[in-house]
């Protein structure tokens, strides 16, 4: 799951790392108040789930509580597109008003899953300001890291190392090893799935503090962490992901004309492919589980549909322990509750596959039943073509 | 031959009372496997099915019933904990279905099993199957067949869907493994390859991997080192979108990487058979093998 900046900064503050002070404004005059509150000079930093706000003209800075209104009336509302929110871009619904900051250097910090040696990695780097994986492919040697002991957790001479490395002493060593301490205890206390601190900025007076900060937490965790689900905000979501969520459909709205219905994930990305192959593009990611039920295939359909842009339907399950002439009846079940209008494609495998034919082409439905995933994938696609 | 699991598996279902559990055991019984014991916490004493004797601990179902591999239904939350404590109990090989297990409970698992012999398969996977000797998992038992093809993938049906391929061009298998499709699995595809390539009764082996993580470029480059036995390689996801999760916790690309363009290429260099289409993932193993 996705949070704000200025949620990732309250879970910081309450583990004790160093954040500039501010709070969330949804209306400019309450931008007026924090600034004042602030001292009048402050920077208003719009919040949306997407990184390269500002270069998008998404963060101003602002001298007087007059000038934070003014700026946070102009962000509130408008609709921001940087190079990460896709052209549609993303619309401002609030902004995060914080002191200014007298900075002496930009560094960067970072925690995440080394998944091929199942450790968290401990990331610094002197280049802060400018996107990791540019450095990591620029010049890799300037990235330390710190790989963490699952038994031991990371341990203050790693902090100290990094530290060092990063070029810090006197306050602002003491402070960075505090500050990445409390991080690392941010992470695994709320089980996060990445950590980033980009950038890092010491002041001149010697504080060490997150200027940007942006966690992701890990969604197989959430039951444990009630009081984090409740960050999740639907307006930075698709809302056709968010319905199918509701029913416990794992859907990803593409931009194809190919609408697919898959059981399993990985024969749903299979499927997407095929398409692709074939000569159309998919209009989603859809994976019903491996149950597939009436009940499932009919809001599948529902989801499907609603979205404009679906010429045609491909429906592709692999009936293993769950039978297809069960499936097919399903779909036969949804089909008439659901208003379809475009042409559909089945392809049925598996267990109880030919009586799964037999029913759908028995059925009043104008079904187009494929053999096989290549012949499926060839009779969406001409049905697309000819609509 | 085969490999990980067959006549000599004496198998414990971990959540064996569980709707997931009692079903799939009958299947895998039905199928032939041996299973042996079940455990459910605080239904230690009772009989599966008026059969299989339950046990409160796996150290039991290990100390009665000779049990010697496990398969895992238990719900997320105790997954981990119930991985633990197979492995303390002795138990050889681990089977974890479960879907959905907290990221960083995996990384404890992973260093908990460091020290001690057990190899954990999956989590959220569908398991191990060895044709007409064994079935530990949940797949549809009768789209297999006996024969000399090892198939390994990160994917539930999309394998079933490679083993269909196959059986229907009279290719049989020796085993299938479903490594899982999480970030932090117990054996990856270098571990499967190493075994099939040691295993006298596999003759190929088919690869199915998708976007996410690192595991296919490693994959490739121990086939390049260390496998002499032909690879036919698919890699899902191609289409997918940069930064979504593709219903797999461990589907997704990030930060521009673990895209299925970039792990193609890695397999193709190392002279893996790459097929760009999930429909011939059955035709290529036959013709790459000349028949």
């Amino acid at each position: 799951m996705n949070i704000h900046e200025y949620q990732a900064k309250e879970i910081l503050r309450k583990f004790g790392v160093a954040v500039p002070k501010g709070r969330v404004a949804f209306t400019s005059e309450e931008a007026r108040a924090i600034a004042e509150e602030l001292g009048g000079k402050v920077v208003i930093k719009a919040q949306i789930h997407a990184g390269g706000r500002g270069k998008a003209g998404g963060i101003k800075l602002a001298n007087s509580p007059e000038e934070a209104e003014r700026l946070a009336g102009e962000l509130i509302g408008k609709t921001l597109v940087t190079h990460q929110t896709g052209p549609q871009g993303k619309v401002v619904r609030k902004v995060l008003v914080e002191e200014q900051m007298d900075i002496e250097r930009e560094l960067y910090l970072g925690i995440v899953l080394d998944r091929s040696r199942s450790q968290l990695v401990v990331m610094a780097s002197t280049e802060g300001g400018v996107e990791i994986e540019k450095v990591a492919a620029e010049t890799p040697e300037k990235i330390l890291k710190e790989y963490v002991d699952p038994g031991v957790g990371f341990m203050p001479f790693q902090a100290r190392r990094l530290a060092f490395g990063l070029g810090l002493s006197g306050d602002q060593f003491k402070n960075a090893v505090k500050f990445m301490t409390g991080l690392y205890r941010a992470y695994v206390e709320s089980d996060a799935s990445l950590a980033e601190i980009n950038p890092l900025v010491v002041t001149r007076d010697g504080r060490v503090l997150a200027l940007d900060a942006k966690i992701n937490l890990d969604d197989n965790s959430l039951f444990r962490h009630p009081d984090l689900v409740e960050m999740r905000d639907i307006h930075e979501e698709e809302p056709l992901e968010v319905e199918a969520s509701k029913y416990h459909l794992n859907y990803i709205k593409l931009d194809g004309e190919v609408g697919c219905m898959v059981n399993g994930a990985g024969l749903a990305m299979a499927t997407m492919d095929i398409i692709k192959l074939a000569g159309s593009e998919p209009a989603n990611f859809l994976d019903v589980g491996g149950a597939a039920s009436a009940e499932t295939v009919e809001n599948g359909f529902r989801i499907l549909l609603a979205d404009k842009n679906v010429k045609a339907v491909l429906i592709n399950i692999f009936g293993g322990i769950v039978r297809c002439d069960r499936v097919a009846k399903g779909v036969i079940e949804a089909a008439k509750k659901v208003q379809i209008d475009v042409p559909v494609v089945i392809r049925l495998q598996g267990t109880n596959a030919e009586e799964a034919a037999e029913l759908l082409n028995r059925s009043e439905l104008k079904f187009t039943v494929a053999r096989d995933l290549k012949d499926a994938a060839e009779k969406v696609v001409a049905a697309v073509k000819e609509s | 031959m085969s490999i990980l699991v067959d006549e000599t598996t004496r198998l414990v279902v971990q959540g064996i009372t569980g709707s997931e559990g009692s079903f799939h055991t009958r299947q895998m019984m039905e199928y032939g496997t041996q299973v042996v014991a079940g455990v459910t916490p605080g239904k230690g004493g009772q009989k599966f099915d008026g059969k299989v004797p339950v046990f409160n601990t796996v150290a039991e179902a290990v100390r009665n019933e000779g049990a010697n591999t496990s398969v895992i239904f238990v719900p997320p939350a105790f997954a981990a904990d119930a991985i633990m404590e197979a492995a303390d109990a002795g138990i050889r090989l681990v089977v974890c279905i479960t879907e959905g297990i907290p990221v960083l409970d995996m990384v404890k698992v992973r260093h908990y099993l460091r020290s001690r012999p057990t190899r954990l398969i999956g989590p959220n996977c569908p398991g191990v199957i060895s044709p007409g000797k064994a079935k530990v998992g949940i797949m549809p038992g009768f789209i297999h067949t006996p024969g000399t093809i090892g198939v390994v993938s990160r994917s539930g049906t999309l394998t079933y869907e490679a083993v269909h391929q196959l059986t229907e061009l009279g290719l049989g298998q020796s085993t299938c493994i479903g490594i899982g499709g999480d970030p932090i699995i117990g054996t990856t595809f270098v571990d499967a390859l190493a075994l099939f390539q040691k295993d006298e009764g596999t003759e190929a082996v088919v690869l199915i991997g998708e976007i996410g993580g690192t595991a296919e470029e490693e994959a490739a480059e121990f086939v390049k080192a260390n496998v002499s036995k032909p690879v036919v390689a698919f890699v899902a996801g191609r289409t997918a979108p940069p930064g979504r999760r593709m219903g797999h916790a461990g589907a997704i690309i990030s930060g521009g990487k673990g895209t299925a363009a970039e792990k193609m290429k890695a397999l193709r260099e190392a002279g893996i058979h790459v097929v760009e289409s999930p429909a011939q993932i059955g035709q290529t193993v036959k013709s790459v093998l000349g028949r």
